[in-house]
């Protein structure tokens, strides 16, 4: 008998093992839900699939004041703050991060900085955010920024600093001034970095923008979520959160892709 | 092709001497090999040479001018490891040098000038045998391929000096011959002056035209931090020019994995240079 570490599984059996988990766990769902349901039919804790899917094709519709497609400008307005939130981190992350890494004086002089600023807890500056930047997109926004920049900045400058010096020494030798190395040297080989600390932002980044969400909104998959909660409304809430679980996995999916199109050198080196 | 010398240069950390008392001159297209035992500041004094460090004492001149204190075009350079780029292909590697010299801001070209570069490059990469790799990335390539794409991407530039730190200490005893071959051909091409440190004394002995051994002159332990390493043989083993019979010599040595060392011996002046 093999020892049950050098058992590695099959292609078409891999998928096999992956899906039973969620097999298992939809169905202790359904005895769940149906155990509950025999005891009390109005109960609404554990609604069962059909509910769920009614209560997505009701979000599908057109609303009756408003004419609009609650799902998806709930999604459309989530997404929006979350893409900018992102892209203002990615873009403060980038600047400081390589910035930091590579120019000492810079680095003296903010490195302390952001290690201060990353261990200031994002949610108990919300009430500051709300009160300095107003209740709309703006402070929604910049919780984000607040919460993903100073560990990206932290991440690529650690990244950068790594750098080998035969590296930056060698880019001299060619003739290189500090902003070339920046350019040709160091923001291509930390842009593979800053993909992988991205995909571990986004559970935080979406963690913001819900609880920003939750408490001042009056539109978002977060806001969605916190305002049915009030009637219970579990058919609702468990198909916000499995959406809301897909489209971090498909942001996360598409990151890594993205990663091995624009960066292939990064993905050879880790094979061998 | 240029002339390096070293006037009284000292070295020290703090308390610690490091190298004391260098005295050295390189003379234009010199392939000088520098040898000796490990902490003898071989290394430090290559770094002075590029400008990554500075002398606590006396002066390095390099065409009479004094060297500049950093990394410039002028001094070209190969490590041992991390001498390429790892995110550039073979062709992009040597492109690079170029593109940082003609487009201060985006370091990259484009259209004719850009051709213009590759064709140049290429014609490099063809010459160290590179010609079919272009595309790869260095992660694809072996330890000697790197190596030489190394020695392509320095020497693109048209440096006055090479600098080599033990570039070829981890390659295999065959393929360090065939890469020799390589450097001894681009160095008589370009006419630049070499400096290299090696661990290896077949190598120094029959690549350089002249060997400069440090070592330290003082080793017990209590005298170990107040005295320095310095050079304490500089042996001219032949002339620039003298070079046909040892291209000879070298592709004799080719694939042999443990040529004999008393090759050595029968050389022309070794004795009698010694100073």
């Amino acid at each position: 008998m093999r020892r049950l570490m050098n058992i590695a599984p099959q292609r078409g059996s891999r998928w096999l093992l992956a899906l039973l988990p969620f097999l298992l766990l939809a169905m202790i769902y359904a005895v769940a839900s149906a155990d509950r349901r025999a005891a009390n039919p109005g109960d609404k804790v554990l609604p069962p699939v059909s509910a769920m899917v009614d209560a997505v094709q009701r979000a599908l519709q057109p609303d009756r004041r408003s004419g609009e497609r609650v799902f998806w400008s709930d999604t459309a307005i989530s997404l929006k703050r979350l893409g900018v939130g992102l892209g203002v981190s990615v873009a403060i992350g980038l600047a400081f991060g390589l910035a930091i890494g590579l120019l000492p004086v810079v680095g003296a002089t903010f490195s302390p900085l952001m290690a201060v600023l990353s261990m200031v807890p994002p949610m108990a500056i919300l009430p500051i955010l709300f009160i300095a930047f107003g209740l709309d997109e703006l402070s929604k926004v910049v919780l984000i920024v607040i919460g993903v920049a100073p560990a990206l900045v932290r991440d690529l400058a650690l990244k950068v600093g790594q750098l080998p010096t035969e590296q930056l020494i060698k880019a001299q030798t060619l003739g290189a001034s500090t902003w070339q190395v920046m350019l040709r040297v160091a923001l291509p080989q930390a842009m593979p970095r800053l993909i992988e600390s991205l995909r571990l932002m986004l559970g935080p980044a979406f963690l913001f923008l819900i609880s920003a969400e939750a408490i001042s909104a009056d539109a978002g998959l977060g806001y969605r979520i916190f305002l049915v909660r009030r009637y219970l409304a579990m058919d609702t809430i468990l198909p916000y959160v499995a959406w809301i679980t897909l489209l971090a996995y498909l942001a996360d999916v598409a990151l890594v892709q993205l990663s091995k199109r624009a960066f292939p050198w990064a993905h050879l080196e880790r094979r061998a | 092709m240029s002339a390096i010398s070293i006037r009284k240069v000292w070295v020290e950390y703090g308390e610690q001497i490091v190298l004391e008392r260098l005295d050295l001159d390189i003379a234009s297209g010199d392939f000088v090999a520098i040898v000796g035992p490990s902490g003898c500041g071989k290394t430090t004094f290559l770094r002075l040479l590029l400008g990554q460090e500075r002398p606590t004492r006396g002066t390095l001149l390099l065409d009479g001018a004094p060297l500049p204190d950093e990394p410039g075009p002028d001094r070209g350079v190969v490590f041992q490891r991390y001498s390429v780029f790892p995110h550039l292909t073979v062709l992009g590697n040597v492109l690079l040098g170029g593109e940082l010299q003609a487009a201060p801001l985006l370091a990259r070209l484009f259209g004719t000038a850009r051709r213009r570069q590759v064709e140049a490059a290429s014609a490099l990469l063809a010459e160290v045998g590179l010609g079919e790799h272009l595309h790869k990335y260095p992660s694809q390539l072996s330890g000697g391929m790197q190596q030489r794409l190394a020695l392509a991407q320095a020497l693109i530039m048209r440096p006055k000096v090479l600098l080599l730190d033990e570039p070829f200490g981890a390659l295999d005893p065959g393929i360090r011959a065939e890469i020799h071959v390589v450097l001894r051909r681009l160095w008589k091409e370009t006419g630049v002056t070499v400096v290299m440190v090696t661990h290896d004394l077949r190598e120094a002995f029959s690549l350089g035209t002249r060997v400069v051994v440090f070592d330290r002159l003082k080793r017990r332990n209590e005298e170990r931090t107040r005295y320095g390493a310095t050079i304490t043989q500089n042996i001219e083993v032949r002339k620039r020019d003298a070079q046909t019979a040892l291209d000879a010599d070298i592709q004799n040595q080719l694939g042999r994995d443990d040529p004999a060392l008393e090759e050595l011996s029968g050389r022309d002046d070794l004795a009698s240079a010694q100073q």
